[in-house]
């Protein structure tokens, strides 16, 4: 488990990283956290010819208040995650950090660097998706701004050019929503087997908006529209939330692997749609409680 | 004789250095000039090999040497040696160095590069080119017992190698008088030990000396040098292996030979520099040796009362694509599934099968999780059937107190009967039921259920088979620094051994505990002994060092009579030094003895036995002591997802006479990890290829500390009489019943639903499916 071998740089501003990247194209690879990519190199599964060390790239680390929350590629996922500003403006990401690997993962993967990756049973392309947020791609000519949609396009596949950067996430402010991320993983700290992330907009009783975004269902995030539907401008009684468990196990088509069969992860995305719709909208009372 | 230390919670002694990151593993020895080894392995599970070129891979940078099958002395191009034959094991089909003219499992070495690094090793490995062409491989068990399968030996015209049976009483007829007779089918599948440190081996030739040193991550250091220096004709004293510090054995680590110990060794002579060779976890996936996969189809016949008449099991083991272990696994299996009850007939057949998978040889517990899980799922179907208290079935065939030495009319894996020596089951039992609260059982689940939560509790009985000789031995020596040593012959993975040899020392010699210098699994400082393995280095070599403490504390007291002009019997031990009774003043530190017991001028007198404040002894049990236990717990099951939960866990355990609880309880923590993960988390998948699907801990899965639960333990002791310090082995006591635990526990969460655990391990997934399947029988709600 050595790695073939390979040219490394560590560039030490960003318009290097950039003009390193140009240069080198698919011959080059970026390394952020190496949670993923130090792996592969190791069993030889990824064999790029230049690593582009972004590790000293300080000024991608950062949290910017705003409607939409702008965090750094390079912020660490554990400073994120005990972010007062996260934690209170970004409550969904927040949760769904602390199931990402385990703290030492943390304490080394970035934010960019999991959501550039584009693994779908990882869960911050699920709270991107989940959010309708937005990605900042940078090469030498500038920059552009894609919406998870238009980002994320199959299994490990982005809308990334191979002389772009990702530079920064966008996550729209939502401590006015109930949300709530859920997952079943063999272990803590697992990819899961199903994950979901439970956005819901509550209003007088019932959902203005509802928005179901499940990993390790597909080759990117998933969303279920007919579920959401389902759950939208109706009181979320058990026969509802039923009606929806079963519209998601019935609308995703999901693959099979060694840990989980494809009939596993239907069913068990509809029971977690229901729990989290249940948290999500317990979250969002609470919050309409509170600030009344 | 005092006991200052036997018995107490003392720290480990050898934790402060391991703690703090200065112990030495094999891949810390560093030597000037070192090369590094790569092995190429077949990627293909059943293979002809047609062709091998290394002349790309020879010239590539960095590359010293590479080593093909042909490329070694013509002895050591043959099978290597059989480890430990048994009359009923026909076919034994040892492994290579590397493969013949076909390869027979993925992972088998192929050829061996070396290199001045070990990335440069890798990198020529790849150049190697191997042209194989594919053969029908047989990966499943059962298939593999066909008479069609292809063949992992043809020149076997089969693949089963071993047909063994062994029987008590009369099963036929206890079976044709048994009121109820009930019959399942139990499936265990495959796992790893996974030990945190992987193997690995450095070896060192120097030629002025002729001397051959070999740092190996084995149990067993000195079966390697003795079994080295035959293969490569070298005197045994021309050969030193030490086994230094050693993260995780687990059985795995003992096997004569893994090719790369004759590799390393090999090439290190050749080329005359030292040669490193690390497993990497990728290799230890497919390159470790392997267990767990049996299939037993087993019935027992019982009176109206629940009281046992009969047990037979008939099962097939997996031993993978050769058997250099031989057939211990199935037979620890078969010996152990009576447990602590009274089976007055038993009948026990199995066949070994070869198929083109790892290798597979003792792995913790090593047959007895088998065995249990089918005697206590077995004895759960009584209970259920005859809807008697599944406590109350156990504690009717329970062996009482009274009745032992029990005699249970097999023989194990040492040859010797199985005579369980002490024990009081029924205490066992009844203090587990005490720990887990089974008298308020009813009324908690009933409220669980009524929350709506689906909760179950599992009791689990077991009789473990440890501490099996033939020998080992130990060497206690103060010096005239009157420093304390002891040097013992079994190789030491974790167990605390420099700790607790320390404690019978300490307490023989008076002296502190953490004065005494335990060595262990060096051949240069011990060259006697077998190695550590059956839960027997504190019942063995324990003993042992016991002996050989006693030993120089006689011999302390004959020679400071001599000095201090006293007899004997009037001399006391104490704080390290010997007075003279009643006469203050009139004392010799061990210090000052061992300086009289190596005299310059003079002569040793007889009765000294030898010179210096030293002796050396072995302990020779004459079979195996049985430690027992009992574990239960409580656990929840979400029916909705397949998940458990693990509530309460509890472990009561009589291994005799305990030398350290602290490190008792270590072991059974983590031993029952081991357990959950062989219930719930580790399965090594292989495809119909026979390719390894789980090769990283990615999809390995071993519990971590957010899966194990908190463990409650319950010591009981019941000293065993085969050994002076009455000790009973423990190494394996935390891993046998777990999964037949988890099986009881899940079975009785989900009653309403009628399901019955058959196989191990389970997974969220499997879990569903059989609640859903037992959702759908109508009549299973009973």
């Amino acid at each position: 488990m050595k790695p073939a071998p390979f040219k490394y740089v560590a560039p030490e501003s960003l318009d290097d990283a950039v003009a390193l990247l140009r240069r080198h194209g698919q011959e080059g690879k970026i390394l952020a956290g190496g949670q993923s990519l130090v792996p592969l190199l190791n069993m030889r599964l990824a064999r790029p010819a230049v690593i582009i060390d972004l590790n000293r790239l300080r000024p991608l680390d950062y949290i910017k208040n705003g409607k939409d929350v702008r965090i750094g590629a390079m912020t660490r996922q554990r400073v994120a995650e005990l972010s007062p500003l996260v934690r209170q403006k970004l409550p969904l990401l927040a949760e769904a950090l602390r199931y990402v690997g385990h703290p030492q993962i943390r304490n080394r993967g970035t934010i960019g660097g999991s959501i550039a990756h584009a693994d779908p049973s990882a869960e911050l392309p699920a709270v991107l998706a989940a959010l309708e947020g937005k990605v900042v791609l940078q090469n030498g000519r500038g920059t552009r701004t894609l919406g998870a949609d238009a980002f994320f396009l199959t299994y490990l596949t982005t809308a990334l050019q191979p002389d772009e950067l990702l530079v920064e996430v966008r996550i729209p402010a939502h401590d006015h929503l109930g949300t709530a991320f859920l997952e079943v993983a063999r272990r803590h700290g697992d990819y899961a087997l199903v994950g979901v992330a439970a956005v819901v907009d509550w209003n007088g009783g019932r959902a203005r908006d509802v928005r179901l975004t499940f990993t390790g269902v597909g080759g990117v995030p998933v969303r279920v529209a007919e579920a959401e539907a389902a759950a939208t401008g109706r009181p979320l009684t058990d026969a509802v939330l039923a009606e929806v468990s079963r519209i998601v196990s019935a609308g995703l088509d999901p693959e099979a692997d060694i840990h989980a069969s494809a009939e596993y992860r239907k069913h068990v995305a509809g029971v977690l749609a229901e729990r989290a719709l249940r948290v999500a909208v317990t979250r969002a009372q609470r919050r309409e409680r509170d600030t009344r | 004789m005092g006991t200052r230390y036997f018995g107490e919670r003392v720290k480990r002694n050898e934790d402060p250095r391991l703690l703090t990151g200065r112990g030495t593993f094999v891949d810390d020895i560093r030597l000037p000039g070192m090369l590094h080894g790569a092995v190429l392995r077949s990627p293909h599970a059943h293979a002809r090999l047609l062709s091998l070129d290394t002349s790309k891979a020879k010239t590539a940078r960095g590359v010293v040497a590479v080593y093909t099958r042909t490329d070694l002395p013509e002895h050591l191009q043959q099978p290597l040696p059989k480890l430990i034959p048994h009359y009923a094991l026909i076919h034994h089909k040892t492994q290579y160095a590397l493969a013949p003219e076909k390869v027979r499992y993925v992972g088998e070495p192929v050829a061996f590069v070396v290199a001045e690094s070990r990335y440069l090793a890798e990198d020529a490995a790849e150049l190697v080119e191997v042209e194989y062409e594919p053969l029908p491989p047989v990966v499943d068990l059962t298939q593999a017992a066909q008479p069609n399968a292809p063949l992992v030996h043809e020149d076997m015209g089969t693949n089963v190698c071993a047909h063994h049976t062994q029987r008590v009483g009369n099963v036929e007829d206890a079976f044709a008088r048994a009121a109820h007779v009930f019959t399942e089918r139990f499936v265990m599948d495959r796992g790893t030990a996974a030990p945190m440190e992987c193997r690995g081996i450095v070896a060192q030739w120097e030629p002025k000396m002729r001397q051959l040193t070999v740092w190996d991550s084995t149990q067993a250091p000195i079966p390697i040098r003795n079994g080295l220096a035959r293969l490569l004709g070298l005197p045994q004293g021309g050969v030193r292996v030490i086994a230094p510090d050693v993260g995780g054995g687990f059985g795995p680590k003992i096997m004569m030979f893994y090719p790369e110990e004759i590799l390393v060794p090999c090439a290190a002579m050749q080329l005359g520099r030292p040669v490193k060779w690390i497993e990497d976890r990728r290799e230890n996936f497919v390159a470790m040796n392997q267990e767990r996969e049996q299939i037993h189809v087993a019935a027992i016949a019982v009176d109206s009362d629940g009281r046992i008449l009969g047990v037979r099991t008939n099962f097939l083991y997996d031993s993978g694509a050769y058997i250099p272990y031989g057939i211990i696994v199935p037979i620890v299996a078969s010996t152990t599934l009576p447990g602590p009850y009274k089976i007055p007939n038993y009948h026990c057949e199995f066949k070994a099968v070869f198929t083109n998978k790892t290798i597979v040889s003792p792995y913790r517990g090593a047959g007895r999780p088998h065995g249990v899980f089918v005697m206590e799922r077995l004895m759960d179907r009584v209970a259920k059937e005859l809807r008697i208290d599944r406590t109350e079935v156990r504690r009717r065939n329970l062996i009482q107190p009274h009745e032992f030495p029990y005699e249970v009319g097999l023989i194990y894996q040492d040859n010797a009967p199985v005579i369980y020596d002490s024990g009081d089951y029924p205490a066992t039992l009844a203090k587990a039921l005490q720990m887990i609260g089974y008298d308020m059982w009813p009324e908690r689940r009933a409220r669980y259920r009524r929350e709506g939560r689906y909760v179950g509790l599992g009791i689990a009985c077991y009789v473990e088979g440890s501490g099996i000789g033939p020998y080992e031995g130990a060497r206690v020596t103060v010096e005239p620094s009157g420093k304390v040593y002891a040097a013992t012959s079994v190789g030491t993975q974790g167990q605390g051994h420099f700790t607790s040899f320390a404690q019978i020392v300490a307490d023989a010699l008076t002296v502190p505990v953490e004065d005494v210098v335990v060595v262990t699994g060096d051949t240069g400082a011990f060259g006697w002994g077998t190695g550590t393995f059956a839960s027997r280095a504190a019942v063995v070599a324990g003993n042992a060092v016991h002996l050989a403490a006693q030993a120089v504390r006689e011999k302390t007291l004959k020679v400071a009579a001599t000095k201090l002009e006293a007899r004997v019997e009037d001399l006391e031990l104490q704080d390290g030094k010997v007075f003279v009774r009643g006469v203050p003043g009139r004392t010799m530190t061990l210090a000052e003895i061992a300086v009289a017991a190596n005299p310059l001028r003079g002569t040793i007198p007889e009765g000294w036995e030898q010179p210096g404040l030293e002796a050396s002894r072995y302990f020779a049990p004459p079979r195996g002591t049985f430690p027992n236990g009992v574990h239960a717990c409580v656990l929840e099951v979400d029916v909705q997802t397949g998940m458990i939960k693990i509530l309460k866990y509890v472990v009561v355990h009589d291994c005799g006479r305990v030398i350290n609880p602290l490190i008792l309880d270590g072991q059974i923590h983590g031993g029952v990890a081991q357990g959950l993960g062989g219930a719930f988390y580790e399965r090594l998948v292989y495809d119909e290829h026979g390719q390894l699907l789980t090769q990283t801990f990615m999809d390995y899965l071993l519990p971590t500390a957010m899966e194990v639960p908190e463990i409650e333990i319950g010591h009981l002791e019941t000293p065993s009489p085969l050994n002076p310090l009455g000790v009973k082995g423990a190494g394996e006591a935390g891993v046998i019943p777990v999964a037949a635990l988890i099986a009881q526990a899940i079975d009785d969460a989900l009653m309403e639903f009628g399901v019955r655990i058959a196989e191990m391990p389970l997974s969220p997934n499997r879990l569903l499916e059989i609640i859903q399947a037992a959702r759908k029988q109508p009549a299973a709600a009973s």
